[in-house]
């Protein structure tokens, strides 16, 4: 059975180091759709046993609040990643994050290891879900393969960073050195039918060319995007919030579409555009986002 | 005795000081009583200079001795240097028994430690302490009492003449040689001398001490020559670096910011909230943020202030250059732009008698709509602790908390749920120094409660989309975080008493104990 959390929206996700208490105490209160507690590039080499334990004390202890909680592990390059896991699941994470990956059988070898800690830690089969970040050339090309190798796999991230070392460039603030991976990501990732997340933006003081970053994404396709700092969030949910117009037109097409099913009607206008069922799921993702926008005042 | 905050006041206390305990806000209101009257040594002789070449000789010329009070104002805040420079003249001299009367005390002035240690302080009436004063002072090394006071309480003491002043210290940025002083054209300026005001008015000997005598007249002068006996000139009466340093780079921290704007979106949804408003705010980084905030707001919105009170900094300033307000009434600068407003046009200096208190006939903290502050503690009955830390040591100020949350139509405190481990909002604040009566709205990180006094501004935001919660809800979310704490463990004897602004007792401060630990 799919674990009903799959699509759930994600428009931010806050990286936190995981070894910070100040930082993983309560971020809940910035209302990020998801957290992603870090044990790889924000701690250091010898301080990855000590980020295992405090992450393992803050997600048994602290009520998130519904917030998802997704745990970023250590590359599968290391000798790391499969006590990363161990640990996270034991302590109650609903995702796991696949650094650096690569391939499909990347997300293969960490399934596998996700499952057989459920069964270890008794938590039901297929309860954790996986995420992968695509941070190189070989993943971006692979992004089809990598979307399509696990049930549990929600979606795939982009990490700027990291893909334009390889692509041997730099983030340049214009988008163009991202523009490929960002559209065969997201080509991808829908083809697949798995969420799409954008990489983060470090620029914190400027608010303008994040501003544009975040709506060109959205215009885009892609669900949400990485944030590093929380005065992001409110700009990134401002952008996703549907105009009201929008939320009105797809509370109609639901409710129609809801009755005339029932009077086996497949094809019919609303407002004089042409709606069918292909748009049912559309119009109840504006839905979802008007209500985590806080501006549906609906019942749907 | 139990006040009217619930604080259980012992009898001995109240019969050594002959004080009452709390009442509520407008206890005294309609009192009437006649203000003391200063000793008035006359200078007629055109050929008598008030000129003395050195502390000692002015501590000699006032007839210094024994069981003396003297005063001492903080507008050089931790730069001062005028209250150890006095104080050890006077421990050299051997003097003991010294009333210590200053309007506040901070981390400059340690070197005040081993005289309390060895009785030449015996008494200590500020508006708070900090550091290593605090810490003896809560050790039980003081022979007398600690008397914490609001400003205004301050300046009600001494015009009723509870506080006799033999002698005031006022260092002065300028100075001239016949005692006109100004807070402005020096080299260690700080902008104004309000809480000094008070004590030229009603000390039996005024000595000015500056850094920068300039040619008489020295005009406009804060405070006038027909109340200074003596000038003394030294080399520095502070450090400026930390009198008023630049001002603070607007916070980027995004839970103050968070907070700031709870703040800002309650003061805009309040009926007080028109052209004509009054808004004193802090300078804690939440409090400075929502004054930029409400600047923007007040801009979109074509309202104007009428006048700003402080405490003041660069965002208020700002809101007077940007011809957004009226007039700033000032009684404190906190950083350098505001120092440098003080010669804006409408930038006014008042005493910090106008300013707040209580015993006069009317202070302008009775005339303001709103005022920002922020707290150590709040607790379920919306008393605040700005003075006593969690741990029991006297660590803070009453400034003008008391004074301006008592008159201000709409008091907002500021304070994140859970400072560091400990929650901010619980059952029982450790010491009360502002009564829950005189506060109207906490805002926190994890939402916004109002008094239930105040149903008037339940019903005035109820629509407004703000994240309301009741303040036990708050108190329950900061419990489930950090746990409810264990009460501080105090001695019997008591150290130190809170004043309320009216002169009552509005709590008292305990001996703390060496923590024992128990199962």
């Amino acid at each position: 059975m799919m674990n009903p959390d799959k699509k759930r929206l994600r428009r931010t996700m806050m990286f936190l180091n995981a070894q910070k208490p100040s930082l993983i105490k309560d971020p809940y209160i910035y209302k990020p759709d998801s957290l992603m507690f870090d044990l790889e590039d924000a701690v250091a080499e010898n301080q990855k046993d000590a980020a295992r334990f405090s992450l393992y004390h803050a997600l048994r202890t602290i009520d998130y609040r519904g917030c998802e909680k997704v745990v970023r592990i250590n590359g599968l390059d290391t000798d790391l990643w499969k006590e990363d896991i161990r640990c996270a699941v034991a302590a109650g994470c609903d995702v796991i994050r696949i650094s650096k990956t690569e391939t499909g059988a990347d997300v293969k070898a960490v399934e596998a290891r996700v499952e057989a800690a459920e069964k270890e830690f008794g938590r039901p089969e297929g309860s954790v879900l996986i995420m992968a970040a695509i941070e190189s050339c070989k993943g971006v090309l692979n992004a089809q393969e990598i979307c399509g190798a696990s049930e549990r796999l929600f979606g795939i991230a982009l990490s700027g960073g990291d893909y334009t070392k390889d692509l041997q460039t730099s983030i340049s603030g214009t988008g163009v050195e991202l523009m490929g991976a960002r559209q065969i990501l997201i080509i991808a990732a829908r083809a697949a039918g798995v969420q799409c997340f954008d990489t983060v933006y470090t620029d914190l003081d400027n608010e303008e060319g994040f501003r544009r970053e975040v709506e060109m994404i959205h215009t885009m396709g892609f669900d949400g995007k990485s944030i590093v700092n929380p005065r992001q969030i409110h700009i990134v949910h401002e952008i996703y919030t549907p105009a009201q117009k929008d939320i009105f037109f797809a509370e109609k097409v639901v409710r129609e579409i809801d009755s005339k099913k029932a009077q086996g009607i497949g094809v019919f206008t609303v407002d004089g555009k042409m709606i069918d069922i292909a748009f049912y799921d559309g119009a109840k993702r504006t839905i979802e986002l008007a209500k985590a926008s806080g501006v549906y005042k609906g019942d749907l | 005795m139990i006040n009217a905050v619930g604080r259980d006041i012992p009898e001995e206390i109240l019969r050594l000081t002959g004080k009452e305990v709390f009442q509520g806000n407008n206890h005294f209101d309609g009192y009437e009583y006649r203000r003391q009257a200063p000793k008035v040594k006359c200078v007629i002789d055109p050929e008598k200079s008030k000129l003395r070449s050195s502390i000692r000789e002015v501590l000699e010329a006032c007839g210094i001795k024994d069981g003396m009070t003297l005063s001492f104002h903080h507008h050089f805040r931790e730069g001062d240097k005028i209250v150890n420079m006095v104080m050890k003249e006077v421990h050299d001299m051997g003097l003991k028994d010294i009333r210590l009367c200053a309007s506040s005390l901070g981390k400059a002035h340690e070197a005040l430690v081993p005289m309390i240690e060895d009785g030449t302080i015996t008494e200590i009436r500020s508006s708070g302490v900090r550091g290593e004063i605090g810490k003896v002072i809560s050790e039980g090394k003081l022979k007398g009492l600690a008397y914490m006071q609001s400003h205004g309480g301050r300046v009600r003491s001494i015009v009723s003449g509870e506080v006799k002043i033999d002698i005031a210290f006022i260092g002065a940025p300028t100075a001239d040689d016949y005692g006109n002083c100004s807070g402005i054209g020096g080299t260690s300026d700080c902008g104004v001398l309000s809480y000094a005001a008070a004590d030229a008015d009603y000390a039996d000997n005024v000595v000015v001490i500056t850094d920068h005598l300039v040619p008489f007249p020295n005009m406009p002068a804060q405070i006038s020559m027909t109340k200074v006996d003596y000038v003394v000139q030294v080399d520095q009466i502070g450090d400026p670096a930390k009198i008023a340093t630049g001002a603070a780079k607007p916070t980027s921290d995004v839970r103050k910011l968070m907070m700031a704007d709870n703040c800002t979106s309650f003061v805009i949804n309040t009926p007080y909230f028109k052209d004509g408003f009054s808004y004193q705010t802090g300078v804690g980084g939440a409090s400075i943020a929502s004054a930029v905030a409400l600047s923007k707001i007040m801009k979109e919105r074509g309202i104007r202030m009428r006048f700003g009170v402080g405490g003041l900094t660069k965002p208020m300033c700002d809101i007077l250059n940007n011809d957004q307000v009226d007039c700033l009434l000032d009684t404190q600068d906190f950083d350098l732009d505001a120092v440098e407003n003080v010669k804006h046009p409408r930038h006014f200096y008042i005493s910090a008698d106008e300013y707040a208190n209580p015993f006069n006939k009317g202070a302008v903290v009775n005339r303001l709509d709103f005022v920002i502050l922020a707290s150590l503690e709040v607790d379920v009955h919306f008393n605040c602790n700005v003075v006593v830390g969690s741990d029991g040591v006297l660590t803070g100020a009453q400034g003008g908390h008391p004074d301006t949350a008592a008159g201000a139509k709409c008091s907002i405190v500021i304070t994140p749920l859970v400072q560091g481990r400990i929650p901010a909002v619980c059952t029982d604040v450790t010491t009360v120094t502002t009564p829950g009566e005189s506060v109207d709205v906490v805002v926190t990180d994890y939402g916004i409660a109002i008094n239930p006094r105040r149903q008037d501004l339940m019903e005035a935001v109820k629509d407004a989309g703000l994240p309301l919660r009741t303040i036990e809800e708050l108190r329950d979310i900061a419990y489930s975080i950090t746990g409810e704490p264990k009460k501080v463990q105090f001695g019997d004897r008591v150290v130190g008493i809170i004043e309320s602004r009216d002169g009552t007792i509005m709590d008292v401060v305990r001996e703390v104990k060496e923590f024992s630990f128990a199962e």
